[in-house]
């Protein structure tokens, strides 16, 4: 079996957020970045995983420069076989899933793993695009995954609660919590990726059609009304005709 | 035109589906073209979308709508915008429309914008819409250069409005194809509303101590009529099911008021919640990083504290009622 993964690189979950070069650019000095937690803790893992009850091959990609490499070997100590790398600095969620798809082509994938979303762009459209450009099944949020031959059955989360599905490889899935446990690199993991492939390819010509240009920052929160807990009858008061929420 | 693609949940259409008509119509008013809306499998009373501003709204229906097959959609959805030149698609950005949004956007030829929380604007004929991003932690503003256009509108970002009357519902004739996922069983938690929707939300933390301690939460939320959430070693310890678990790896919400009980405010959970209106939290220790987020504060033992605000919150609920 041949199972892709899409990585993607984001800041820790708890960096601070600046904006440079007039709020048109991430400030990223000082900021250490991170494999999205959702395509490591979930879709990687579970990509090993499979791999290791069905053999078969687990396959990364990014894209993304250079200096995702750290990122990617991470992925390679983690457990995956061979990465690739489309070297471009991707500007839009439609340009990244166009270059996904168009390395995936060629190469036939049973099953090619998404996270749920990034946690920088908070997007989650990746996965759907690339299944779309390779006509695909996609099943989004996946939050378990099991395969019998040909047939995976996967939940997903829903609004208020889960829905059961199953689908006939190949297929596109997204992955979140509860898809499998963090794995951490061990030193042997480590030193076997230094000699993993990692494959560095030129990207298709794509023109971007939707870019953020400019952040801001949300307002800041005024100070918090401190409330006596003797007194809830007066943050009932306030929750009504201040903050007129009930 | 607009077309808003709505949705329902057995056949009926939820408060969600009318925010996104309220949205579609004021987006249409900002493009100055009309706003109409597409619906897809076994519907009732379609005809009410126009209230909130649908000119029109159109329908297919065929038995493979009946499960939510993204390809399936996406494949309808566009066939309908092509058809009726729609240039702006709009849905929910819920686990159907982010499943949706990346496909209409490949087959539209479209630049997409994913979890929107306000309307477009055209500046210098540049199409510009803005969206939340870094989980909460920023706003990002997106320019779509692209003819046609496809954005998800983030829940609870828009109350619905009524601006006009029932309007004619129209079939229409689009190739239906075959899906191949096949849906097995839907668990949903009847009669709460679920989390990404709910305007009021109780949400408790490890300071609830055990599973066995929840009694206390609930009774506030029923007191208001509240979802109720969790933090994450909570779903973890399978003291609350994870659908409840909101924060950076579990869903991120944006109801009128959060009510956060023995939850110290770690970043990844104020990730998931620090866009609600209004934040209550109720701590016992004053140092607790959530109080730099909260509007309100209580700093007193939540089992104390928790069941004297249900009892004034339900004097107040009877004092409004009587
Ligand atoms: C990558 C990553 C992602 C994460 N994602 C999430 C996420 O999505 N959601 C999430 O919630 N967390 C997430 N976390 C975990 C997060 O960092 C915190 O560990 C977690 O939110 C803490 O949960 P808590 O507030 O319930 O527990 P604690 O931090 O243990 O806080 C319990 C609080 O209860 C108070 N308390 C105790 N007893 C009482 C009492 N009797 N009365 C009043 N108050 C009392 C204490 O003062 C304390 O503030 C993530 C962590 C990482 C590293
Ligand atoms: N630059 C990238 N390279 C490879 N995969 C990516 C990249 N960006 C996003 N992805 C994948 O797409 C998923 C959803 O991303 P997003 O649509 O940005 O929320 C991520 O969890 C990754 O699996």
């Amino acid at each position: 079996m041949k199972i892709l993964v899409c990585v993607s690189k984001t800041p820790e979950t708890t960096a601070r957020i600046a904006f440079t070069n007039g709020n048109t650019e991430f400030d990223s000095s000082g900021v250490q970045f991170i494999m999205n937690p959702y395509d490591e803790w979930y879709a990687l893992v579970r990509a090993i995983e499979l791999q290791e009850a069905h053999g078969g091959t687990v396959t990364i990609i990014n894209v993304g420069p250079a200096e995702n490499d750290t990122v990617i070997r991470k992925g390679l100590a983690i457990g995956a076989d061979e990465a690739v790398r489309v070297d471009v600095s991707p500007r839009s969620a439609l340009y990244v899933a166009k270059q996904i798809a168009e390395y995936a082509r060629e190469q036939q994938f049973d099953i090619i793993f998404a996270g749920k979303e990034t946690i920088d762009h908070n997007g989650s459209e990746v996965g759907a695009m690339v299944a779309e450009y390779l006509d695909m099944p996609f099943i989004s949020f996946a939050t378990t995954l099991s395969l019998e031959g040909e047939r995976a059955t996967i939940s997903r989360e829903i609004e208020g609660g889960e829905e059961v599905q199953e689908v006939n490889l190949p297929f596109v899935v997204s992955a979140a919590k509860g898809m499998a446990e963090q794995r951490i690199p061990n030193m042997r993991g480590i030193m076997m990726a230094k000699k993993k492939p990692l494959n560095v390819i030129p990207p298709v010509p794509f023109e971007d059609l939707a870019v953020a240009t400019s952040y801001t920052l949300p307002p800041a929160k005024t100070a918090v009304k401190l409330v006596s807990p003797d007194n809830m009858d007066e943050l009932v008061r306030l929750l009504h005709e201040e903050a007129k929420v009930i | 035109m607009v077309l808003v693609l709505v949705e329902t949940q057995k056949g009926k259409f939820r408060k969600p589906a009318f925010e996104l008509v309220t949205y579609g119509y004021q987006t249409a008013q900002v493009l100055g073209t009309e706003c109409a809306a597409l619906v897809l499998g076994t519907a009732e009373g379609a005809e009410e979308l126009g209230k909130y501003g649908a000119s029109k709204v159109y329908h297919v229906q065929d038995s493979s709508l009946d499960t939510m097959d993204s390809q399936v959609y996406a494949a309808v959805a566009s066939q309908a915008a092509s058809q009726l030149g729609a240039k702006v698609v709009v849905i929910n950005h819920s686990s159907t429309g982010k499943s949706l949004l990346g496909r209409l956007a490949v087959r539209l030829n479209a630049g997409s914008v994913a979890g929107v929380n306000g309307l477009p604007v055209l500046e210098g004929g540049v199409f510009k819409v803005k969206k939340p991003a870094f989980s909460g932690k920023a706003i990002s503003e997106y320019e779509v250069t692209s003819d046609a256009k496809v954005l998800s509108l983030m829940g609870n970002s828009f109350q619905p409005k009524v601006v006009g009357g029932p309007v004619a519902v129209e079939k229409l004739d689009i190739d239906v194809p075959a899906g191949r996922v096949v849906s097995r069983e839907m668990k949903r938690v009847e009669g709460v509303t679920p989390l990404p929707e709910a305007e009021l939300v109780v949400s408790g933390g490890r300071g609830l101590k055990g599973p066995e301690n929840w009694g206390i939460l609930e009774d506030l939320a029923e007191a208001i009529g509240a979802t109720t959430a969790c933090s994450r070693p909570v779903a973890d310890a399978d003291w609350r099911p994870h659908h409840e678990h909101v924060g950076q790896t579990g869903i991120a919400i944006r109801p009128n008021l959060y009510i956060a009980i023995g939850i110290s405010g770690a970043i990844q959970h104020l990730a998931g919640v620090n866009n609600s209106q209004t934040i209550v939290v109720i701590n016992k220790d004053p140092e607790a990083p959530f109080f730099k987020a909260a509007d309100y504060g209580v700093v007193g033992d939540l089992f104390e504290v928790v069941p004297r605000l249900t009892e004034a919150l339900r004097k107040f609920k009877a004092e409004q009622a009587g």
